[in-house]
């Protein structure tokens, strides 16, 4: 559906896309993840036809971008990071003037109708864009993606600036929409797309650093759990008894509290149940553990253990290289 | 192109600006055209009121086309218009013919003021003629430089002023070029300037060359406004 072959967008010598390739299939649900200024918006604006690239391409339904630009934007509903909003229309003036510029086929009334029941904008569409909340106006930019059904929609960061109903609305939004186009979404917040999409490609500084489908890159993150503990007690023999644990890997404190508790983060492996054995531990040295709770993996320890994992497999295969050169000088 | 137009013309009235604009070129033609003709030696030529006619007219047009694109640009909805399938051809006319009916609309209402040349005196109709139609010209060369004037920028104020500056300049230009003795400048100001033409309109006579001229502005300009969309989305 989508195929994006080595994109590189350059602003000077500053390399935004440093050589992007992706394949998207019919139907999918993909996240694109990284942080702020990674190039997730720039790859979006190339695919929707807004920027141009420096090099690469982008074929969409195997027609190239630019060989036929209004053909196929008519195949792709963009939202980008800033809702493009006509604030002084009034919501159902704004969505037929977009049914206009995108030069639908339906019956327009019955078009508009269903977009803003699907998307809940029905009871606002005589309000004036300007007067309404961040939330509906978020809505009714979706809404605009939606018309003349495209086949492809994307959403550039979709939730930001919401508050968290509105967010939990948005995101089973965007996964109902998901069962009928192909969506591309984008976000920094890890636990948004692990949500929403089957598969998630982490950019960073212009590359695609991981590309897997969810559940894989979840195991990835999780080899490790991690645990914000208070402990009462000596900091230095706590440490040197949970060290004892089997499948504690490290623990460090990282403040002092009132009474003599300390704040310490346990890192443990993720196969291993350590809060039974923690508890029972300092239960028999009498510290007692005044908190305990676990920390889901934040988008930076996913970008850390990729990284980490990714130097392991690559000085592996630069090892293995060097076996088969020393073979071949052999000969 | 026509929903572009469309939702212009909408914004022009849901908002105060075209009335606005309506209502300040209608006094300010009417206001100027009594000084001209009417109370100034009781004539009915009107070239006076066309000449100072043609400066008004610079001043008010960028009102129309400050925000054009600056808007757009500076509350993301260019993304949607360059995002949908309009080429950018389409959508820059869309603006221009939408800015220039509000233009040409308004000037064919103050045509009313001619009336009164006719009730009460004897007008050259050809003269008159001509100078409509090289005011209709005008007008759209004019919408077309603060067109590209408000692609440059995001910023509403600074596309009108630099619009009001270079139609002003253009226009005194020829003012300037008597007082300047070398002849290839002399030249070459009297051919860009926009007054210097406008005055073959005084004799009645549809000059091509001049209604060439305008035309060949306004094009220019309207192909440079694309361009400068082109080469955003590159750079």
């Amino acid at each position: 559906m989508i195929r994006i072959e080595n994109l590189v967008k350059r602003y000077g010598s500053k390399y935004a896309l440093d050589g992007i390739s992706l394949n998207i299939d019919k139907g999918e649900v993909v996240g694109f993840l990284g942080p702020n200024g990674a190039g997730k918006s720039t790859t979006m604006n190339i695919i929707t036809g807004y920027l141009s690239a420096s090099s690469g391409n982008v074929y969409i339904n195997g027609v190239e971008l630019l060989s036929d630009p209004i053909g196929v934007k008519t195949m792709i509903g963009y939202l980008p990071e800033q809702p493009p909003l006509y604030v002084d229309m009034t919501v159902r003036e704004y969505l037929n003037f977009v049914f206009d510029l995108k030069r639908c086929e339906y019956s327009r009334k019955k078009h508009i109708d269903e977009i803003c029941s699907v998307v809940k904008i029905a009871d606002v569409q005589n309000r004036v864009i300007r007067n309404l909340s961040k939330g509906y106006k978020q809505r009714v930019g979706i809404a605009q993606a939606l018309i003349g059904n495209p086949p492809i929609i994307i959403f550039d960061e979709p939730t930001v600036g919401l508050d968290p109903k509105e967010i939990i609305e948005i995101r089973s939004l965007i996964r109902k929409l998901g069962e009928k186009h192909t969506v591309i979404l984008s976000s920094h917040i890890l636990s948004e797309v692990q949500v929403i999409c089957d598969r998630i490609v982490i950019i960073d500084s212009g590359r695609i650093i991981a590309d897997k489908p969810t559940e894989e890159l979840a195991r990835v993150a999780g080899r490790n759990k991690r645990f914000n503990a208070k402990i009462a007690g000596p900091a230095r023999e706590v440490i040197a008894a949970v060290k004892e644990i089997a499948g504690v890997k490290s623990i460090e404190a990282t403040g002092e509290n009132d009474n003599g508790a300390y704040s310490f983060v346990i890192e443990a492996d993720a196969n291993t149940d350590i809060r039974r054995a923690l508890f029972e531990t300092l239960a028999a040295l009498s510290f007692p553990m005044l908190g305990l709770e676990e920390v889901n993996a934040s988008l930076e320890d996913i970008f850390i253990s990729i990284v980490d994992s990714k130097f392991e497999s690559e000085s592996e295969a630069t090892g293995a290289r060097a076996a088969w050169d020393d073979a071949d000088s052999d000969i | 192109m026509s929903a572009i137009f469309k939702r212009e013309m909408l914004s022009y009235f849901t908002g105060a600006i075209g009335y606005v604009f309506i209502a300040v070129f209608l006094a300010l033609t009417g206001g100027v055209f009594g000084v001209c003709t009417l109370f100034m030696g009781k004539q009915s030529s009107v070239s006076l009121f066309f000449t100072v006619m043609l400066f008004i007219y610079g001043i008010i047009v960028p009102l129309l086309t400050m925000k054009s694109f600056s808007e757009e640009r500076k509350t993301r909805t260019e993304q949607l218009l360059l995002t949908s399938p309009v080429s950018l051809t389409g959508m820059v006319m869309g603006k221009f013919f939408s800015a220039y009916s509000m233009f040409a609309g308004s000037f064919v209402l103050s045509c009313i003021n001619f009336y009164t040349l006719f009730r009460y005196g004897t007008p050259n109709v050809a003269v008159l003629v001509s100078y409509c139609i090289g005011i209709l010209l005008i007008g759209a060369a004019y919408v077309a430089i603060g067109l590209f004037i408000s692609a440059l920028t995001e910023n509403q104020l600074i596309a009108a002023i630099a619009t009001i500056g270079t139609l002003i300049v253009m226009l005194v230009m020829s003012f300037v070029n008597q007082y300047i003795d070398f002849y290839p400048v002399r030249f070459i100001l009297s051919w860009i300037s926009i007054y210097s033409r406008f005055s073959n309109f005084t004799f009645g006579i549809l000059d091509i060359s001049s209604l060439l001229y305008y035309f060949s502005i306004c094009f220019i300009f309207l192909f440079l406004t694309v361009r400068v969309y082109e080469k955003r989305r590159w750079s």
